[in-house]
């Protein structure tokens, strides 16, 4: 039996906002069943009281002052010349929120 | 046209002896490019403009300067490509993906600005498998690169066109970035030599995000020397990296100890593969440094922590990606990119962080102690890079557990944020490069490159 359920890939997707065709689907629950059914060794691992490790260097609260620095800035032409949809000096997209009653 | 110079040594003293121009040595870089690189498919970008600028502009202030131009500009003359993932201000830069596939950055990568200060010349960015999610250059959007030793076998991955560029003379050097192996093995497939830095000596800033709490920025060039002299400019705070702390960088200890560890030499180990490194061992061994067997007993599930470990930040640092300010949007990600993004939101989704996400936090702190149990006895490990010389063009690709379990011995150290050396050792029947790498305690990079000097200057 397969690890991931098609639904699980479904809500997966849904999360990482990626659309998936019927083939991808299929294919993903099968590869990702193999890869979470390998991955499942480290249950041979006992870790009872070992601290995990999110990063390595040690470091802590790395600060600095918070000063402009002006090589470091970008103009707003700079900041927006990735892309050809900006509407006066900002960014245009999608709207996230409809008007009430719309899905 | 005459043979290009394969270090930065012989390139300077060519320079000041009036024997070669900068822009006569772009010139031949060029050449080679538009020679190879229609069959190799290593650069993706070539900024011919750019590289003619800071070459007339090298050889004037080589002109003016002589020697002292060694002062300021350590690398004078330097010809050097930069994986895709490399922001170069005003010059395409793709990451391997369509996503990316017309975005100009806005601003150079902290790296490739430390290098131009340092009189490298810029000349080329080189293909990657997307996002670096590979490790055969086969998940490139823009085609497979090929590997110069035998075109019917891959280069490595994921730094794989900077590793071609280096073997094909298409640059002097290239960078790399290296998450579970990405620089080390792609050097080790090529005949080049891949450093994989400590993780926070080198400013991640301005190259695009893999896997955060393992990405290491790195490079592949022709020699053990150029590479240190490479990474003298390229490592140190700049203001913008909170990972990267103005290190000590120990000097290597008078008496070294080498250690061998016996979890890398399994069965699955291709036999040429492991007798290559014994015998590099013994080179260290026949000039007095002592070799121990040392064990690191977790090596075996670092390959599992690091394909959720992985994937998990891949899925956090690649959810930028909408399309909105830069860049296409997220139905131009790769087939492997989708892959590592659902299985990284997976293993965070509600339900299923503890028992994966969180194990695999806690077994990495197994793996890093195994290594500093290791160092208390030596001063670093060699081992080999990959279970098997290169392999062929899509005798993986079909497979992505397959093409996981490749990276099972560079992972370790990129887990540990540890350094490793990839440097090559000859070929085997088939003719192609064999290799080993030698791994050291965190900020230890001058044993390796000592001891990588040593190697090669003993085996020429």
């Amino acid at each position: 039996m397969s690890k991931l359920s098609e639904k699980d890939i479904l809500h997966v997707a849904n999360l990482a906002k990626l659309t998936l065709s019927g083939e991808e689907i299929k294919k993903y629950q099968r590869q990702l069943s193999e890869v979470v059914g390998y991955v499942d060794e480290l249950n041979e691992v006992e870790t009872e009281g070992v601290e995990p490790t999110s990063q390595t260097t040690g470091l802590m609260d790395v600060l600095r002052e918070d000063e402009i620095k002006k090589e470091d800035c970008l103009s707003s032409e700079e900041a927006l010349s990735g892309t050809d949809r900006t509407s006066n000096n900002y960014f245009v997209t999608t709207p996230l929120l409809g008007e009430r009653g719309e899905k | 046209m005459r043979d290009l110079p394969s270090t930065i040594e012989e390139t300077q003293k060519l320079l000041l002896e009036k024997k070669l121009t900068v822009v006569e040595l772009v010139d031949a870089y060029l050449a080679n490019i538009s020679k190879l690189n229609p069959e190799l498919n290593a650069v993706l970008t070539v900024a011919q403009e750019e590289a003619y600028q800071s070459a007339k502009r090298t050889d004037s202030l080589i002109s003016q300067l002589g020697e002292k131009i060694k002062g300021d500009y350590p690398l004078f003359g330097a010809v050097a490509a930069y994986k895709d993932l490399f922001l170069t201000k005003g010059i395409r830069t793709t990451a391997g993906s369509k996503v990316l596939e017309s975005y100009a950055p806005a601003y150079s990568a902290t790296v490739v600005k430390k290098l131009e200060n340092a009189g490298v010349i810029s000349l080329a960015k080189t293909n990657c498998d997307a996002w670096a999610h590979g490790a055969s250059g086969e998940n490139s959007d823009y085609g497979p690169t090929k590997n110069p030793v035998n075109k019917a076998y891959v280069p490595g991955g994921s730094s794989s066109g900077s590793a071609v560029a280096v073997a094909a003379k298409m640059s002097l050097f290239a960078t790399g970035t290296d998450t579970g192996g990405s620089i080390r093995q792609p050097a080790n497939f090529t005949g080049t030599v891949g450093l994989k830095p400590t993780y926070g000596a080198v400013s991640r800033y301005g190259i695009v995000a893999m896997a955060s709490s393992l990405d290491s920025v790195g490079h592949i060039t022709n020699s053990v020397g150029d590479s240190r002299k490479i990474f003298a400019v390229t490592e140190g705070e700049d203001g913008k990296d909170a990972t990267v702390a103005s290190a000590v960088f120990k000097k290597p200890n008078a008496k070294l100890r080498i250690g061998i560890p016996k979890e890398y030499f399994i069965a699955g180990i291709d036999s040429e593969v492991s007798d290559a490194v014994k015998a590099a061992a013994k080179v260290f061994e026949k000039e007095g440094i002592e070799l121990t067997e040392v064990s690191l007993p977790h090596t075996k599930y670092a390959i599992s922590v690091y394909y959720i470990i992985q994937p998990a930040e891949v899925s956090s640092n690649l959810g930028r990606y909408d399309g909105v300010r830069f860049g296409n949007g997220r139905e131009s990600f790769g087939a492997e990119a989708k892959r590592r993004i659902m299985l990284g939101t997976y293993v965070l989704s509600a339900g299923y962080y503890d028992a994966y996400y969180l194990k695999a936090m806690k077994v990495r702190s197994k793996i890093i102690e195994d290594f500093e149990n290791a160092f208390a006895k030596v001063d670093a490990i060699i081992a080999p890079v990959s279970p098997t010389p290169a392999f062929k063009l899509g005798e993986k690709a079909d497979d992505p557990l397959q093409m996981y379990l490749a990276d099972i011995l560079t992972v370790p150290a990129d887990l540990a944020g540890i350094p490793g050396l990839a440097v090559p050792s000859g070929l085997n029947k088939k003719g192609l490069p064999l290799g080993f790498q030698l791994m050291g305690p965190r900020f230890s990079e001058n044993t390796l490159f000592a001891l990588g000097e040593l190697y090669e200057e003993k085996t020429k």
